[in-house]
């Protein structure tokens, strides 16, 4: 087992270190999934009860390969998503993920995405939904070689906040060796808007149904592209949604 | 139906009406005509009761839809009030529509047809307008719509409106042009039945097919006897297709001149200078 993490390490400096410290000696080493060239996989992580959830997974694409993960964090105390892809030639590696918490919950989405190979895409959404005190972090380092040409990377990050005590942390992060690649990143901050909820209200929707509808529709987007059963995932998303709005 | 008195409102601490009083009837359609700056929007945000806009003098009475009480206050969540708890004795059992929230006049029958309707990404028309139509039935004591009922009603409605159905699965009023806008209101109006329609310039931004679909929707939905209309509007030309029984002139705050169906034509021909002089 490796030392427990400090806020010291970039991909921790937003990290629940007294929640960290309660399962660290229990965390199992990170998952590992291979896909082979040319395969897909897509899954969709639901989030479970516990109060602190660590999920921690190392994916590496071979040619051709595509990997979508659909992704739901709502741990009430702290909740990490951390994944580490690499992409071989022209493999796709598609993320959409939603934090969703209030309270004094922690969570984050930390990545890295490789693009060892040439022509290799990455597509990342992450929409943060804060109340209370809450905290929500994006942390996504995008890493293209030298030899990566033609990558193609787009990271959107978005959060709303509910409360003045909420805060959302966004930094996308590109570090680019070779000269001959796309990658676009995007970061908003906002607000619930204000004639929005009067539209909803002037139609019949109490203050706290109108806000959630609102949300819902602010991470609405993510779930679209699951193909096939989506686990439930939207419901679960809505509920979490429908607790802190 | 609605009975205005001695109405002033102030948005950011600057009066905009400044005594207003008008009584519409049931079973009447009532225009109210005036120029820019005149508080004709303001009128129709107070009456909806949005943020912002401060009523600081004056009273407003409305003949709701019937609220049946004991089945209401079984649907309440903590802390919620219910509408009955805003009737006010003093004017025989009627609505003091100040003293509701927003969404306790649409449920007490009042729509509000918004001049520049509100997109919402990621929300479908059908769930929104399912949401809120429930809603309000569950505020009134009344069973919820399924999904197919719903989709029946709505799909019905589209269709007498001249709009395609589909259109209801799209965000509400994302990428809509300004006709499609002023349509899905008018469908949003029919799904809901309200008591008294206020529509904010509704015939603003529509070419002739669409003004002529959206007078139709409007008589045909909202021209009966328990029923009442205000149409706020700069132009005549919507009361073409939807006749008023009285015209008001809105100016500085306060209604200045009231007349037939024939004042609208006067105000056309003479402007608003003149005609409210």
């Amino acid at each position: 087992m490796t030392a427990l993490p400090t806020r010291k390490l970039e991909a921790y400096r937003y990290a629940d270190v007294a929640a960290l410290t309660s399962v660290w000696s229990d965390l199992a080493p990170p998952e590992r999934i291979e896909i082979a060239a040319q395969k897909n996989v897509q899954q969709v992580w639901l989030p479970s009860t516990e109060p602190v959830q660590i999920r921690r997974v190392e994916i590496a694409l071979e040619a051709g390969a595509t990997a979508n993960i659909f992704a739901l964090n709502t741990a009430t105390a702290y909740g990490r998503i951390e994944i580490d892809v690499m992409l071989a030639d022209g493999a796709h590696f598609g993320l959409d993920a939603a934090n969703i918490g209030g309270g004094s919950s922690t969570l984050e989405v930390v990545t890295t995405v490789r693009h060892i190979g040439v022509a290799a895409t990455s597509r990342q959404t992450v929409r943060s939904v804060l109340g209370g005190k809450a905290t929500g972090s994006y942390l996504g380092k995008v890493a293209v070689a030298r030899d990566a040409q033609q990558t193609d990377s787009v990271q959107s990050v978005k959060a709303m906040l509910l409360d003045r005590g909420a805060t959302a942390n966004c930094k996308p992060e590109l570090e680019i060796y070779a000269d001959d690649v796309k990658c676009a990143h995007g970061a908003t901050v906002g607000e619930l808007d204000p004639q929005q909820l009067f539209y909803a209200a002037a139609r019949g929707l109490d203050p706290a149904a109108a806000r959630a509808l609102l949300l819902e529709g602010f991470v609405a987007g993510l779930w679209s592209e699951i193909d096939g059963n989506d686990e439930g995932i939207a419901d679960v998303a809505r509920a979490a949604l429908k607790a802190i709005a | 139906m609605l009975k205005i008195e001695n109405l002033h409102a102030t948005v950011a601490d600057k009066p905009i009406l400044n005594g207003l009083s008008l009584i519409v009837p049931k079973g009447e359609v009532h225009a109210i005509m005036g120029p820019n700056g005149a508080g004709k929007s303001t009128l129709a945000y107070v009456l909806g009761g949005r943020p912002g806009y401060e009523v600081t003098e004056g009273s407003v009475t409305f003949t709701p839809n019937p609220v049946r009480v004991e089945r209401s206050r079984d649907t309440l969540g903590a802390g919620e009030t219910s509408l009955d708890f805003a009737r006010d004795e003093r004017f025989g059992g009627e609505l003091d529509l100040l003293a509701l929230e927003p969404h306790e006049r649409a449920a007490a029958g009042l729509f509000l047809g918004f001049q520049y309707p509100v997109e919402i990404p990621g929300v479908s028309s059908l769930q929104f307008v399912r949401e809120a139509l429930n809603a309000q039935r569950r505020a009134r004591g009344e069973k919820e719509l399924s999904g197919a009922e719903f989709i029946r009603l709505a799909k019905a409605e589209a269709a007498a409106l001249g709009m395609d159905p589909e259109m209801l699965k799209r965000p509400v009023n994302l990428g809509f042009s300004g006709g499609e806008k002023k349509r899905s209101e008018m469908v949003q109006m029919g799904i809901m039945t309200p008591r008294l329609a206020i529509l904010d310039e509704t015939d603003s931004g529509l070419d002739i097919d669409a003004l002529k679909a959206v007078g139709a929707g409007i008589n045909r939905i909202m021209r009966a006897p328990d029923k009442a209309v205000l149409l706020i509007t700069h132009y005549q030309r919507l009361l073409d297709y939807v006749r008023p029984d009285r015209v008001h002139v809105l100016n500085n705050g306060r209604i200045t001149r009231s007349g037939g169906p024939e004042l609208a034509h006067e105000l056309e021909r003479e402007g608003y200078a003149e005609a409210a002089a």
